[in-house]
């Protein structure tokens, strides 16, 4: 058996490169990763992982925990009322949450008018222009978060970090106030870049109430809300997940046929 | 091997043999995809011409539908992209598809170029072939880029600030060039405009030039892992539907793996500043392109001057074309070239080593390693290529592919 025989390009080697190049890219990795930043809260996501699903009932109070607190500045451009009825809000519930907000249009004679919005019209944007969201916020514009979830590194865990990652002043060591030069009227965030941002500590303990009498917490609002961001960001996400069980399913017996067959053929060549 | 290829064959359909006598596609598909013969000892690495004929289709097909609702306009483009996946009916498949498909587009055409380099396919008389292959992945990269510049977030923008003005490079001209190439003094809406016009056209020429690549394999055959010819029909056997159904097996276990990241992790190939809208006001904190460029993007920034970059990056490419030149050995197959072997291997790990490089900021340790790595690239083609194909001695050669089949058989 073992003469030295010219070698096959194995398996055995293409295991061996396999692992030398995980191992290089791991390194790669964990290079980056080894910045001053601490390392994001664990939370435990139903939405993650191939059989994940929304929890509808958490999504639910994330929209409330939206309209009442984080609307006043963040617009959610992709949205329409009517995608409410996805997280389980009945049609009438949806054309009550649209009447009470009031969005402009033309009149029949070409007026400009208020109207109440309709579960058709798209959610209303706080600020009329980038520019004036600025204005209003030091400088800073809020960001419009329809796609915030898939927009940021680390995904549901860093948004839900930044909602429970605030320091006061006062607890800040007078190492992290000098290196990140933090002043008494800024926000210090563990994990925002660079530490200070624009926003004021959105959620406390005890900042929304609940109507399904959920108790609120500041993680728990935080928890709620980044399920429903998530949510918005991949509206398809139990669609995407149950269709790819099926396509993978399929493909497998295909897998598994095709093999049986290319098996009949080369019989009699082997 | 004229022999095996047989009488013209004969149609029992009438209205086939009378299409078949006018113009012969069938007499062509029956010659060419049924009774050619083929080397019988392919391993799994043979499959990867298929799977990537398969890819560029797949990628034609989503693209169209994709066009056909996607707004090539700066204001919208982004917005588009989103609604696509949202209001079109599977438009979140399509999207993902096509995304995704990418990467593994350049996957399988990535293996199926280490099987060429691994087991000599590019030597005489399948020179033409190569280079066929070597203008496809040009295109393949062009239109990848191009493509990655329509969504218009921040890395689409950045992505194409940076290629583009690798332009202005050109002494004297450069400047111009890169006006021109924008079509204004940024990239802005005339750039987005003529990148959409130019990546629907792309593909369609690299389907062409696939077509010259199969004809060019068609005239002496396949190589096989051995590397050497085959001598007669035992070493043969009719592509189908002996590797048609090979083919179809390896395909199926190649779409698993692409499902799996379609369904599950479509957005884990990608960077996530790319859902963020383009902002010429806004620089992402790291500019990088998409994992399959970041090995040649690692050797563009290991030289410290912008044309010198420039050159290297487009010259790892240009050397692909003039391989079998530089490699001096008369042995294929690595199998039979007991140290090169080795050195393969070693420059698939330096390619590994540069995409991590290229995946960084320029900066501490990953300067010296990516220069030492681009060292290394050329010097593995310009130095050791052509001398160790002298001073090398290969194994001996079996007599026949039958012959190492059934011995190892025998084993
Ligand atoms: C008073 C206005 C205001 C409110 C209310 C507000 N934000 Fe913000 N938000 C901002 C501003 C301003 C920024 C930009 C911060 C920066 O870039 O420094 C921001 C940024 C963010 C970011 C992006 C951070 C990053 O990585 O760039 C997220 C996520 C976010 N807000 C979520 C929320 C959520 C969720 C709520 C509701 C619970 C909320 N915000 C309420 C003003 C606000
Ligand atoms: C060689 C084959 C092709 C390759 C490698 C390729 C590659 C790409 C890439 C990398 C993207 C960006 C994906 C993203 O991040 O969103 C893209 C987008 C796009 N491509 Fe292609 N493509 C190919 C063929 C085509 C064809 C034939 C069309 C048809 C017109 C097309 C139409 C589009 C459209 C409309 C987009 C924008 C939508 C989007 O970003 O998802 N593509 N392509």
């Amino acid at each position: 058996m073992s003469k030295p025989t010219p070698t096959k390009l194995s398996l055995t080697k293409l295991v061996l490169a396999g692992a030398a190049a995980l191992a290089v890219f791991a390194a790669g990795t964990l290079a980056t990763a080894a910045e001053d930043m601490p390392p994001l809260p664990k939370h435990e996501w139903g939405f993650k992982g191939p059989f994940g699903t929304y929890d509808r009932a958490a999504a639910q109070r994330g929209f409330q925990v939206y309209k009442e607190v984080c609307s006043a500045c963040h617009s959610l451009n992709l949205l329409y009322y009517r995608n409410l009825q996805e997280l389980g809000l009945t049609e009438n519930q949806v054309k009550g949450i649209a009447a009470e907000v009031q969005v402009s249009d033309l009149s029949d004679d070409g007026s400009v008018i208020d109207r109440p919005a309709r579960p058709s019209d798209p959610f209303k944007k706080p600020f009329p222009n980038e520019l004036a969201a600025a204005a209003a916020n030091g400088g800073k514009a809020p960001p419009d978060l329809s796609v915030i979830v898939k927009a940021r590194e680390g995904g549901a865990d860093y948004i839900y970090g930044i909602l429970t990652g605030y320091v006061p002043f006062e607890k800040l060591t007078p190492q992290q106030i000098k290196e990140f030069s933090v002043t008494k009227d800024d926000h210090f965030n563990l994990h925002f870049p660079g530490h200070r941002i624009a926003m004021p500590p959105p959620l406390e303990d005890g900042k929304v109430n609940y109507i399904d009498g959920t108790k609120n917490t500041l993680q728990q609002e935080a928890s709620d809300v980044v399920e429903f961001l998530a949510w918005a960001s991949e509206p398809h996400l139990e669609d995407r997940n149950r269709t790819g069980v099926r396509v993978i399913l399929f493909l497998l017996v295909m897998a598994g046929l095709m093999y049986g067959v290319k098996r009949a053929v080369w019989a009699d060549k082997h | 091997m004229a022999s095996s290829h047989g009488a013209p064959p004969v149609f029992n359909n009438k209205l086939i043999a009378w299409i078949d006598h006018r113009l012969p596609i069938f007499s062509y598909i029956e010659k060419e995809y049924h009774t050619f013969p083929t080397p019988r000892n392919f391993n799994y690495f043979w499959n990867f011409g298929a799977i990537a004929t398969v890819m560029l289709l797949l990628m034609i097909v989503t693209g169209i539908v994709l066009a056909m609702n996607y707004q090539p306009n700066a204001d919208l483009a982004f917005d588009s992209v989103e609604r696509i996946m949202r209001d079109v009916p599977s438009g979140w498949l399509l999207r993902y598809m096509h995304m995704t498909g990418a990467s593994f587009f350049f996957a399988a055409v990535y293996v199926h170029i280490f099987r060429g380099l691994y087991y000599g396919s590019y030597k005489a008389p399948r020179e033409l072939l190569w280079m066929l292959g070597v203008v496809i992945l040009l295109l393949m990269m062009a239109t990848a880029f191009m493509g990655y510049v329509l969504p218009w977030g921040q890395m689409s923008f950045w992505g194409a600030t940076v290629i583009t003005n690798l332009f202005s490079a050109i002494p004297v001209v450069g400047d111009s060039i890169v006006t021109w190439l924008w079509g204004g003094f940024s990239v802005g809406n005339p750039t987005l405009n003529r990148f959409f016009a130019l990546h629907y056209l792309l593909p369609f020429i690299i389907v062409a030039v696939v077509a010259l690549h199969v004809v060019a394999l068609h005239v002496h055959g396949s190589n096989n892992p051995l590397g050497i010819d085959p001598k007669g029909p035992q070493d043969t056997v009719p592509f189908h539907p002996y590797y048609t159904m090979k083919d179809g097996f390896g395909l199926m276990v190649f779409l698993i793996v692409y499902a799996a990241f379609v369904f599950f992790a479509p957005n884990s190939l990608g960077e996530p500043v790319n859902y963020v809208q383009a902002n010429p006001l806004v620089t992402p904190n790291e500019i990088v392109p998409e994992w399959y460029l970041l090995p040649f993007y690692a050797i563009l920034r290991a030289i410290p001057d912008k044309l010198g970059g420039v050159i290297c990056m487009f010259g790892s490419i240009a050397l692909l074309f003039v391989l079998p030149w530089l490699d001096t050995s008369r042995v294929r197959s690595c199998t039979f070239r007991p140290i090169y072997k080795w050195f393969v291997f070693l420059l698939v790990f330096d390619l590994l080593v540069l995409g991590v490089c290229g995946a960084h900021p320029p900066e501490g340790w990953y300067v010296p390693v990516a220069r030492l790595a681009t060292a290394y690239y050329f010097f593995h083609f310009l130095i050791l290529l052509p001398v160790l194909g002298k001073i090398e001695r290969p194994l001996p050669l079996p007599s026949s592919i039958a012959d190492a089949v059934l011995k190892k058989k025998a084993v």
